[in-house]
This record gives structure tokens, C-alpha cells and sequence, in this order.
């Protein structure tokens, strides 16, 4: 079963040193326990594109599609056994990045 | 047999073995939803066979057996209209059946599942009423006053999010149990306490039939797991609390504080029974957690034959201890209080007065500072501060002992 655990931040800034090094730790693991799928971190909300093409000619606004105080900053995408586990994983992901995790279950087919 | 008494068997059956079939579907069959629906199907079947054919000689069995068979047959029809999803949505315990014992209950299962802290606490009280208690959604809707459609919907919910996020349907590990436990405490004592202090202006001050449920429900617990002392000490305290029921309210529907409630009236098989729970626990040597230490207060004041014999020293040294555990200022304002009844209303005014800042909002307060403020001949004070709990209290037997004492100031 796989998990979207999406980092939410409230602030302008991105991970110091000592984040990164405890996110990398983090990841480390991941991979080692075979929890690892995908991870990445994202530019601010400031970069971002929306993009608009149903009606025929793609239109493109400038900026996040929502305006609000919290952002994703993150993600990662884990394989866990069920939401326990996946809860103690994204318990530990948030400690180590020092923001909250949102935990998500993708839809199974 | 008579219909009546038919009708009282099956009452009687459900109380026993609702929460036991539908944990035993719900581990064959992976599916809450189906479990519930099966469950209450074969009960609506009793109810219709039973005043005719009789009951059964183990009526358990039959229903268990009765559930099932509907179980299966939901399935066959949904196959049938092609639902390839049905395996995936299945919950997912962990492994084989483990042999039945104590702790190897179903029920217990079901129990850890809608207590899931994933899940909203609205929603796991909800949740546990209908799966574990075997109360109705109109019935829920009612204790909580919500629409039943609300409820519904919360209840549909809940199953879905535990369906799609793979909320395992387990008895949670070691490490994690003592949390987890406290978890499902916490939303058995919310059960209790609505009914012990309604809050809704239209309903009954004390409304047994939550207070029941929430007996009910705990001491099913305390039967699941005998060796846990806080489990023992929420069944305590509930029964300590539930014992002066009919002396809590007055016949003309107001709220009698401890210290003036007719303490022939309380129930003395509660209270022996309470007592005997603070007993086991105290000679268990083990380092109370808050519920064992609420329900030794509690102890403390069922003892006293007369509300001036209390012994006001033990149960401040009992919220001292409750103080080092929990630093809320609730549990802060219950040690002034008693604290009170010792050094004066002086010192407990000094000690409430503290607590301002966090618990303006909170009607005791108020109505614990103009008790002291009474106390000390300050009627106008008093005046105001009973007039600030009585527009912040939600139950009407409250609001009619806070107005009385307000209008017997000088």
C-alpha cells in the first residue's frame, strides 16, 4: 500500500543544514527498510505555474493555483503495510524536516 | 414464553452479542460496512422469528450463523454486479486468527479500530456507539444532538477513511498499548460525562442512558483487559460517580452539590464495588495514572458518612499527585477547591484567581470563585461571578442551583 506524506510549511524559508542532514538519515532508512518509492523537495510556491487547457488554448497563470499560508514544500511517496506504520514513518519524516506531514493514501485499484 | 419476555431476551441477547458478532464479520469478511449491516439484519431477523419459533437455546450462536449467512449473501449480489474493488478494500489484520483468550478477543479489534486517533474524536465516540455498543444512528444523532443525516454521514465516513487508508483492524503492539488504551479511555469518560452533566438546554440534566452505555462499554474493556490499572480506574470512578446519580439532582431539577446531597440515597452496591476496584489497585503497588488517582478522590469522598467528616488533607495530597501527572489548570482549580475545605477560602480564592487567564471561558470557574467569594462575605463580587457561570453553564439542573445561590445573596 502506498502513502503520500506531503510536507506542509508555514514559513518563507527552506531546510537549513541540519535538516537536510536529518532528512537525508531519514531517507536512508526509507530506502534500507524498503519503505523508499519517491521523495523530493519543492522551489517556494512563488516559482510555480498553473496552467490551464481545457478550453482550448492553454493559459498560464503566474504563481501557486492557491494563495494561502501553508504550502507544500515536500513530498515523499512510501510503501507501507498499513496507516500505523505509515504514521510512525511520516512521525519520524516530520521530525527530521521539522514541519508537519500530511499522511494520504492512494487510491488502490 | 411471552412476548414481553422475548422482547427482554432479545435486549438482553444484543447487549450481549451485538459487539461480538460484528467483530467476528468484520474479521472474516474484512469489511466494516458489511459487519455492521449483516449484523443488524440478523437481529432485525430475531425480532421477527423469535416471538414465534422462541429463542434459541444459544441464541449467540444463531445469530452469528444468521449474520453470516447475510454477510455472504450481500457479497454474492455485489460480485454479481461486478465489484472487482471488494478485495482491495478489504481492512487488514495481522495474520491468522489468534487462539481465543483474554486478550485474542474479537471484540477488542473492533474496539482499537473505531478508537483509531486517526480518527476525529466526535467521530470515534460515534463509531464505537454504533459498532461496539450496538446503538442506532438515530439513537447516536439523539445523545449528540445532531441530525440523524449528520450522524449518518460521519458514520459512513469514518468506515471509508478506515476502508481506504488501510486502518488495520488489530490490537495495537506493545509499545503502542498504553497509548492506545488511554485513547479508547478517553472516549468512553466523553460517553460518561455527557450523560452525567448533559449540556444541551433541551435535554435531561443527567442522562442515564449514556452514562449506562459508557458503564457498559468499560467494563467490557476491564473484562478484555483485567491487568490494566487505568482501565480499572475509569470503571471505578464512573461507578463512584454513578452511585450518587439520584441524589445529584433535587425534585425541583436542580443541581445538589457533594456537600449537600442526601448520602442515604446514594447506591451502596456502586460505591462497595467502586471502592473495591481503588482497593485492587492500590494494593497492585503500581504508580497510579490519572483515572486510578480521580477515582481514589472520588473513594475519598464516598466514605465519608457525612460530607463535614470528609478527609479534605487526603484528597488534597490525591490532587497533588494529580497536579505532577496533569498540569492542566482544570485539575488546578479541583485541588483550590479542596484546598479550600483545609486552609480557608482565603488561600483557595488566591490559588483560583491564578488561573484566569486560561480558564475565563470555563463556567466551574466562575462558579468556584463565587462560591469562595460567598464565603467570605463578599456579596457583590459573589454577585457577579455567579452571574458569569450561570451564562456560561449549559446544563439547565446547574443553571437552576447557581441561580437560586446567586439570589440568596444578601
Amino acid at each position: 500500500m502506498q502513502y503520500l506524506l506531503s510536507v506542509i510549511d508555514d514559513t518563507a524559508g527552506l531546510a537549513t543544514p541540519d535538516e537536510m542532514a536529518a532528512i537525508d538519515a531519514f531517507n536512508d532508512r526509507l530506502v534500507a527498510e524498503g519503505h523508499w518509492v519517491f521523495a523530493g523537495g519543492l522551489e517556494s510556491p512563488s516559482t510555480a505555474t498553473v496552467i490551464d487547457n481545457r478550453g482550448g488554448e492553454a493559459l498560464f497563470t503566474d504563481g501557486p493555483f492557491l494563495e494561502s499560508k501553508e504550502h507544500l514544500a515536500g513530498f515523499w511517496v512510501l510503501e507501507a503495510a498499513d496507516l500505523d506504520e505509515a504514521l510512525k514513518l511520516a512521525a519520524e519524516g516530520s521530525k527530521a524536516c521539522n514541519r508537519k506531514v500530511e499522511v494520504r493514501p492512494f487510491r488502490s485499484e | 414464553m411471552s412476548v414481553i419476555d422475548v422482547r427482554e431476551a432479545i435486549t438482553q441477547v444484543h447487549h450481549e452479542e451485538w459487539a461480538r458478532v460484528v467483530a467476528s464479520l468484520t474479521r472474516r469478511f474484512g469489511d466494516l460496512d458489511i459487519a455492521e449491516e449483516a449484523a443488524a439484519e440478523a437481529f432485525a431477523t430475531a425480532v421477527e422469528r423469535w416471538p414465534a419459533d422462541g429463542v434459541p437455546p444459544n441464541p449467540g450462536a444463531w445469530l452469528s450463523t444468521t449474520a453470516n449467512r447475510k454477510a455472504i449473501d450481500r457479497i454474492r449480489r455485489e460480485n454479481k454486479r461486478g465489484d472487482k474493488q471488494k478485495e482491495s478494500q478489504m481492512l487488514y489484520g495481522d495474520g491468522p486468527p489468534e487462539p481465543v483468550g483474554a486478550v485474542g478477543d474479537e471484540r477488542l479489534r473492533l474496539i482499537f479500530t473505531c478508537c483509531h486517533p486517526a480518527l476525529a474524536m466526535q467521530t470515534r465516540v460515534a463509531l464505537t456507539l454504533r459498532m461496539v455498543g450496538g446503538l442506532t444512528v438515530p439513537e447516536i444523532a439523539r445523545a449528540f444532538l445532531v441530525q440523524e443525516t449528520t450522524m449518518e454521514k460521519r458514520i459512513t465516513r469514518a468506515k471509508a477513511k478506515i476502508k481506504a487508508a488501510r486502518i488495520p483492524y488489530r490490537v495495537p503492539s506493545a509499545e503502542d498499548l498504553p497509548a492506545r488504551v488511554s485513547g479508547v479511555l478517553t472516549v468512553l469518560f466523553l460517553v460518561f460525562n455527557e450523560g452525567y452533566l448533559a449540556t444541551g438546554p433541551g435535554t435531561d440534566p443527567i442522562r442515564h442512558d449514556l452514562t449506562a452505555e459508557a458503564i457498559r462499554l468499560t467494563r467490557l474493556i476491564r473484562a478484555l483487559m483485567p491487568q490494566d490499572g487505568e482501565v480499572a480506574g475509569l470503571l471505578a470512578l464512573m461507578l463512584l460517580t454513578e452511585a450518587r446519580r439520584t441524589a445529584r439532582v433535587s425534585g425541583s431539577g436542580e443541581l445538589v452539590t457533594l456537600g449537600e446531597q442526601d448520602r442515604g440515597a446514594w447506591d451502596a452496591a456502586l460505591i462497595a464495588e467502586g471502592h473495591r476496584l481503588v482497593r485492587e489497585r492500590l494494593a497492585a503497588g503500581v504508580a497510579p495514572g490519572r483515572y486510578q488517582i480521580l477515582a481514589a478522590i472520588s473513594a475519598v469522598h464516598t466514605s465519608a458518612r457525612d460530607g463535614r467528616d470528609t478527609d479534605w488533607s487526603q484528597v488534597v495530597a490525591l490532587y497533588d499527585q494529580l497536579v505532577r501527572l496533569d498540569p492542566s489548570p482544570i485539575i488546578a482549580l479541583n485541588r483550590a477547591i479542596a484546598v479550600g475545605e483545609v486552609d480557608g477560602p482565603d488561600v483557595a480564592l488566591a490559588a483560583v484567581d491564578r488561573l484566569e487567564d486560561k480558564l475565563a471561558g470555563y463556567h466551574p470557574y466562575h462558579a468556584a470563585r463565587a462560591d469562595l467569594l460567598r464565603r467570605l462575605g463578599r456579596s457583590q463580587e459573589s454577585r457577579a461571578a455567579y452571574g458569569k457561570a450561570i451564562e456560561l453553564a449549559g446544563n439547565t439542573a446547574e443553571t437552576a442551583y447557581l441561580t437560586r445561590r446567586r439570589d440568596q445573596l444578601g
